[in-house]
Formats: structure tokens, C-alpha cells, sequence
């Protein structure tokens, strides 16, 4: 499958995140939004890395070259596993303490 | 003798310091001494100078330290002595000698302090004097310039708290300065084309400068000698500088300080010589000026404003002197001059200190069986001053006319009409002064005394140099050779008489014009005697041109009117409308904008979350674009496509 079609999909993920975190007030889809912008990034480091990788192959078997793309990927898995686990922890302390989740009560520092 | 030179200004400023930093704990008499001392030794050391000029006839150049070295252009601390520094040596520590003596006296009255601060400024101004005299160049003619032109404004705002007196002062600062802007640009002018100020290199090498650059050479010089030598139109602060003490006229609004102008361009006769047209400018101003003066002084009461006038207008007469190529006459009018005018200025304090403080000479009167000595050498100045023979007037100022004459005869004839105004305006100050009957009051003439002898003393000698002084400088025509001065002198004017080929005026003529001119001199004389000594005060306002006389032309409300008040509103305006709304504008308002544009951007700090987000998102938008260059993105977009 040619590489523009993972280019436009990560896209257009990217895209929908970024809309999605400025538009939503509701901070769980604020969080899946950012969640999808991960995984955007995540679908372009592994698709790059198969192509530069499949390119290397096909003339050296033994190449290692593009791998560390998708080592990467589950770095950034991980990291987004344990942010999870924090910013839902946040939320909950916010919905205990509001009784919403809407961002827009989080203005009390302001004045 | 030599390594001595230095010796000549140090003194005085030694005494300055003496006297300025200890005029509190010295006492009076330290003071005078200290003062009137330190000029004796200056004068010893000058008449020894003198001698050693006269008898070997070298010029004396004595380098000390460089004064400014910059690039090419080197200005040494030198003194330069030769026959003209020596005589204005003589003539300045000599009369200022007398002068401090007279004031020892004359200013006892005043406080201890206020003593020593007279006395301490009297010596930094023959310092001053003598620095501008005995420069090597024109940048140490120019420090001593300056310093008098200091001193004049110390001295004429002696007495501070008098506000009119300050105001005189800053006058006659400001009027110097206008004149100084000119000297100074002039000296810039001779860096810029010769590279040098040094007096010697300078005259020997005028040929390289073009004739039009030494015309302005010599008009920005003359500016400069305008200006301290109270010519016209520069002239109204010297009437006003008669606010100071009576021996500061004296010496410094009389014998020297105003001399300057005419020292400096007798010191650069070839430059002037070599410029025509600045001559005959110098000519016309000189005249003018001695006309006017002697106008105004015709209608004054105030003694010290008559003789004030008088001084404007013998200055005019020793311009135009300068400015027909009589350069040693009016050098010789310089001497003679500083003779009877420091005796008559002398005079007239010693009769002030007698009135306590009065000037008006419509209240004085008969004052001659009560101060004998005071009288008698105030009519040998007046006799001198309107120049009948044989007293030294005569022949300075006969040498002058006659070079007048060689040069155009309407200037003598202007020049005689001067000279019969002074002799009437002198012999009106001298009848209503000292003859008739007492005008004041009966508690003035009751305390009514011949002065002590340290303010007699210098009469005395002035008196005697007045009456004998033109005996240096007797005209070709009594006998050969006999005019001493012109001799003395020839060396220093040897370049501008080589350029100027010499045509004396046929001797019988000559006879002729000095008779007629005596015997005019002697008739407006009795004239004034008669219808002055009967003088009674009435109460008649002036009329028609006595008036504008007696208001002197109303030139100040003129200066006043054109200059003064134009520019004051000028200040005015930019005191309450530049100052108040453009430039503390300027500065409010960077302060308004700061507050307005932080306010504005608070709002930005709205604390919404997703406000944040944006701006962060926008921005890092703009980071990419900017970061990343067109050619970039164009080839990155066209390999996805």
C-alpha cells in the first residue's frame, strides 16, 4: 500500500484530535482527542519505519535500518499508557469535586 | 632674565589663590599687601623685560609644555615676548599696580571676605590679561580672552545682591561671548588652512592662504575684538558694566581688558594689512562707534556713564586707527589712553567715595576747594583726553587723524567732529563735577574730603604719565627721528609697511590741521567751561534729540525689541508649549501606551482552557511555517501528491 495513504489517515487522526481538543468542553473526549493525536503520530512512525525498513530489505537482509521507528512507537505507548492512568485519576478528583467534567469550571484561578 | 618670563603671570594667579582661598582668615591688610604685591613683582620683572626688549630688540620665544598634541597639529604652552607684548606688559601691571593700590582704599569699607574675594578676582584678571599678552599663539590668546572676559563678569557682579548689577553682568557675558564665537571660529579657520596658531609660523606663512580666506580670517577676528572691545553694535554692555566697582572700570573696562581687541589685531597687522576690505570695514565700524559714543555721552549725568561712553568712543578712534594702517598710533592711543582714562575713572571714585555713593554730576558741584588733588588731575585727564598739546591725547590722537587724512578726508573730518564732542562732553563733566557752587545735599557737604593718599598717590602718577606720555611718540613734523615709539615698535608692523607703500602728508599741511584743530579743541573747551560752571539744576524734561541722546539712541529698548523679547517669547514658547506638551507628551505618553496595551492584553489571560490550546496550536503553526522555508514545504507537499 503506498505511503500517501498513511500519510492522509495520520492526517486526517491529527486533524480530528486537534479539533476535537479545541472545541470540546467535556474533558474525557478533551483526553481521547489527545489520545488520537498520539496514535496518529504513532500510525506515521510505524509507516515510515515499514517503508525505509522494506527499501533496506530488499537489498540487504540483515539491514536495521527504519526499525527503531517502531521500537519508538511503544516508548510513546507506554508513556501514553501511564499518562492515562494519571489524567483519568485527574479527572476523577475533578468530577468528585465539581460534580462535571466540563473544563470551563476550571477558571477558579483566574482573579 | 629669560627663564624668569613665567615668573610674570604666576605671580598674579599666586596671589589669587592667597587671596581667594584665605580671604576669610587673612586680614586686610595682608590682603592689599598680597594683592598690590604680587603686580609689583609682575611689574618689576615686566620693566626688566622691557629694558632687555628695548636694548637687544629680539623676540623672546619661551616654549613650556605642549599644550595640545592631536595628529599633525601641535599647540605649544609658549610665551612670546617681544617690543608689543613688552609695552602691553608694561601698561597692564603698571597701571594695575596703581590700581590695586587705589583699591586698598577704596574698597576698605567692605567686609573681610568680601575683601579678599575683590582682590582675588583683580589678580586672576591680570592674570588673565597678561596670559592673553604674552601667548605665543592664538589658542593661549584665546584661554586669556576668556579669562578676563571672567573676571569682568565677577567684577562687574561684585556686589551680587544687587539684582540690576547682575543683570549687567550677564550682559556684558553674553555680549563678550557673541564676540568670542567669532575669535574662536577664526582660530579653527587658521587650523583648517595652515595647521598651525603659533603667531611666528602664522605670519610667515600668510602667502599660503588665499585672499579670501584671510579676509575671513580677519573679519571672524574682528568679530571677536567687536565684542570685547565694545564696538558697535556690540557695545551696550560696557556703559553697563559701570555697575562694578570704580576701579575695576578703571582697570578693566578702560585701560586693558577693552584694549584687547586692539592688541590682537595689532598682533596680526600683516593678516589685516593683507586684507583690505576688513580694513576699511574695521575703519568704518571704529569711527561709527567713536561718533556714537560720543553722541550719547553728551547728554549723561551719571559721572561713570559719561566716561563709559568716552571709553566706547576712544576705542572707536583706536579702530580706526587699525583699520587706516596706523597701527602704531593706535598702539600709542592704547598707552595714552589707559593713562588718562584709568585717571579719570580713578578721579571719579575718589570723588564718589567722597559724595558716599552719589554719581549724578547734577548734584555735585564746586567740589574743587574741598578735593585740591582730585581736581587737579582730573583737569589734566580732561586736558589729555581732548587732546590739547602737550598733553598725551594730542599726539596719540593726532597720529591717528593723520593717518586718518592720508586715507580718506572724510573720515578725518568725522574724526575731528568726534574729538571736539569729547572735549565738550569731558569739560561739561569737569565744570558741573568740580566748579560752580555744591548742588547736594547739606549732610553730603559736610562730610565732604580730599581722598587718603593711597587714592591720591595714583592720581598723582596717572596725572604725570597723562601730561607727559605722548612725549614717546612726537610727529616727524617737530623733528627727526623723534618719534620714539614708531622706532620701538617697527618690528613688530615691519611686515605690513613693507606692503604699504608710505605717503606722509606734506609737513606744512600737517602743521596747519594740527592748529586748526587745537584751536577748535581750546574754543569748545571754553565754551563748555563757561556754560557749565554757572550750571543750575532745572527740572525742564530733554526734548527732541537731547532726549533720544539722553536715552542713548534708545538703543537697548531697540536690542531689547528685535532680539531680547523675541527671544524670550521664543523660550516662553518652548518653555510652555515644546517643553509642556511635545516633550513631557512624549514622554506620558510612552507611559500611557504601556498602560493601555497591558490592559488590552489581559484580557487575552481569559482562563479558558481551550483559548490556551488555540493560541498554543496557532502558534506553533506560525513556529513550522517560519521555521520550515517555502522551498521545503513545496517539495514535501510534491512528493506526497
Amino acid at each position: 500500500m503506498p505511503i500517501q495513504y498513511y500519510i492522509f489517515l495520520a492526517l486526517a487522526l491529527f486533524t480530528i484530535g486537534i479539533v476535537g481538543v479545541l472545541t470540546r468542553r467535556n474533558a474525557i473526549i478533551i483526553f481521547m482527542c489527545v489520545e488520537l493525536m498520539l496514535n496518529a503520530t504513532n500510525l506515521l512512525l510505524v509507516a515510515f519505519s515499514k517503508m525505509h525498513h522494506g527499501l533496506a530489505y530488499a537489498s540487504d537482509k540483515a539491514s536495521l535500518v527504519g526499525i527503531d521507528g517502531q521500537l519508538f512507537v511503544f516508548f510513546i505507548m507506554v508513556v501514553a499508557a501511564a499518562e492515562v492512568s494519571v489524567g483519568l485519576a485527574i479527572i476523577v478528583m475533578m468530577y468528585r469535586n465539581t460534580h462535571s467534567v466540563d473544563i470551563n469550571f476550571l477558571n477558579r484561578l483566574k482573579n | 632674565m629669560n627663564n624668569l618670563i613665567f615668573l610674570v603671570p604666576l605671580l598674579p594667579l599666586i596671589g589669587f589663590l592667597i587671596n581667594g582661598l584665605g580671604r576669610k582668615s587673612l586680614s586686610k591688610q595682608v590682603i592689599a599687601i598680597i594683592g598690590s604685591g604680587s603686580i609689583l613683582g609682575s611689574f618689576i620683572l615686566s620693566v626688566l623685560l622691557f629694558l632687555q626688549v628695548k636694548s637687544t630688540g629680539t623676540t623672546i620665544v619661551a616654549n613650556y609644555f605642549n599644550f595640545i598634541e592631536v595628529g599633525n597639529l601641535t599647540i605649544p604652552f609658549a610665551f612670546q615676548i617681544d617690543q608689543l607684548s613688552s609695552l602691553f606688559l608694561l601698561i597692564i601691571t603698571g597701571i594695575g599696580f596703581l590700581i590695586h593700590v587705589y583699591s586698598a582704599s577704596y574698597m576698605h569699607d567692605e567686609e573681610n571676605q568680601h575683601y579678599g574675594r575683590y582682590f582675588a578676582y583683580l589678580n586672576l584678571f591680570v592674570f588673565s590679561m597678561l596670559l592673553l599678552v604674552m601667548g605665543a599663539n592664538y589658542v593661549i590668546m584665546f584661554i586669556g580672552w576668556e579669562g578676563v572676559g571672567l573676571c569682568s563678569y565677577l567684577l562687574i557682579g561684585f556686589w551680587f545682591k544687587n539684582d540690576s548689577y547682575n543683570y549687567a553682568a550677564k550682559k556684558a557675558f553674553i555680549m563678550n561671548r557673541i564676540g568670542d564665537l567669532g575669535f574662536l571660529l577664526a582660530v579653527f579657520y587658521l587650523i583648517n588652512k595652515l595647521g598651525t596658531v603659533t603667531y611666528v609660523d602664522v605670519f610667515a606663512n600668510v602667502s599660503k592662504l588665499s585672499s579670501q580666506d584671510i579676509t575671513i580670517i580677519t573679519a571672524l577676528l574682528f568679530v571677536g575684538a567687536m565684542g570685547k572691545s565694545a564696538q558697535l553694535p556690540l557695545y551696550t554692555w560696557l556703559p553697563d558694566a559701570m555697575a562694578g566697582p570704580t576701579p575695576v572700570s578703571a582697570l578693566i573696562h578702560a585701560a586693558t581688558m577693552v584694549t584687547a581687541g586692539i592688541y590682537m589685531i595689532a598682533r596680526s597687522n600683516i593678516l589685516y594689512t593683507m586684507a583690505p576690505g576688513t580694513q576699511g570695514f574695521i575703519a568704518v565700524v571704529g569711527l561709527v562707534t567713536a561718533l556714537f559714543a560720543a553722541t550719547i555721552a553728551l547728554k549723561q549725568n551719571d559721572i561713570k556713564k559719561v566716561l563709559a561712553y568716552s571709553t566706547v568712543s576712544q576705542l572707536g578712534y583706536m579702530f580706526l586707527g587699525l583699520g587706516v594702517g596706523a597701527y602704531t598710533g593706535a598702539v600709542f592711543h592704547v598707552m595714552t589712553h589707559a593713562f588718562f582714562k584709568a585717571l579719570l575713572f580713578l578721579g571719579a571714585g575718589s570723588v564718589i567715595h567722597a559724595m558716599h555713593h552719589e554719581q549724578d554730576i547734577r548734584k555735585m558741584g564746586g567740589l574743587k576747594k574741598f578735593m585740591p588733588i582730585t581736581n587737579i588731575t582730573f583737569l589734566l585727564g580732561c586736558l589729555a583726553i581732548a587732546g590739547v598739546p602737550p598733553f598725551s591725547g594730542f599726539f596719540s590722537k593726532d597720529e591717528i587723524l593723520a593717518a586718518a587724512f592720508e586715507k580718506n578726508p572724510i573720515l578725518y573730518y568725522l574724526g575731528v567732529a568726534g574729538a571736539l564732542m569729547t572735549t565738550f562732553y569731558m569739560f561739561r563733566l569737569y565744570a558741573m563735577t568740580f566748579l560752580g557752587k555744591f548742588r547736594g545735599t547739606h549732610d553730603q557737604e559736610h562730610h565732604l574730603h580730599e581722598s587718603p593718599s593711597a587714592i591720591t598717590f595714583p592720581l598723582i602718577v596717572l596725572a604725570i604719565l597723562a601730561t607727559v606720555g605722548g612725549f614717546i611718540g612726537i610727529p616727524e613734523v617737530f623733528a627727526r627721528e623723534s618719534h620714539w615709539l614708531e622706532h620701538y615698535l617697527s618690528p613688530i608692523f615691519a611686515g605690513s609697511t613693507a606692503l604699504v607703500e608710505a605717503h606722509a602728508v606734506n609737513h606744512s599741511q600737517e602743521l596747519l590741521m594740527m592748529g586748526v584743530v587745537t584751536a577748535l579743541v581750546l574754543v569748545t573747551i571754553v565754551f563748555a567751561w563757561n556754560k557749565f560752571s554757572k550750571y543750575e539744576a532745572t527740572a525742564t524734561e530733554e526734548t527732541g534729540l537731547g532726549k533720544v541722546l539722553a536715552n542713548k539712541w534708545y538703543v537697548d529698548e531697540l536690542y531689547d525689541a528685535v532680539i531680547v523679547n523675541p527671544l524670550n517669547a521664543f523660550s516662553g514658547f518652548l518653555k510652555n508649549v515644546i517643553e509642556k506638551s511635545v516633550i513631557d507628551g512624549a514622554v506620558s505618553g510612552v507611559g500611557r501606551l504601556v498602560n493601555y496595551s497591558s490592559r488590552q492584553l489581559r484580557l487575552v489571560q481569559s482562563g479558558q482552557v481551550g483559548g490556551y490550546i488555540l493560541m498554543m496550536v496557532l502558534s506553533m503553526i506560525v513556529v513550522i511555517l517560519l521555521w520550515i522555508n517555502d522551498a521545503t514545504i513545496i517539495r514535501f507537499i510534491s512528493k506526497i501528491f
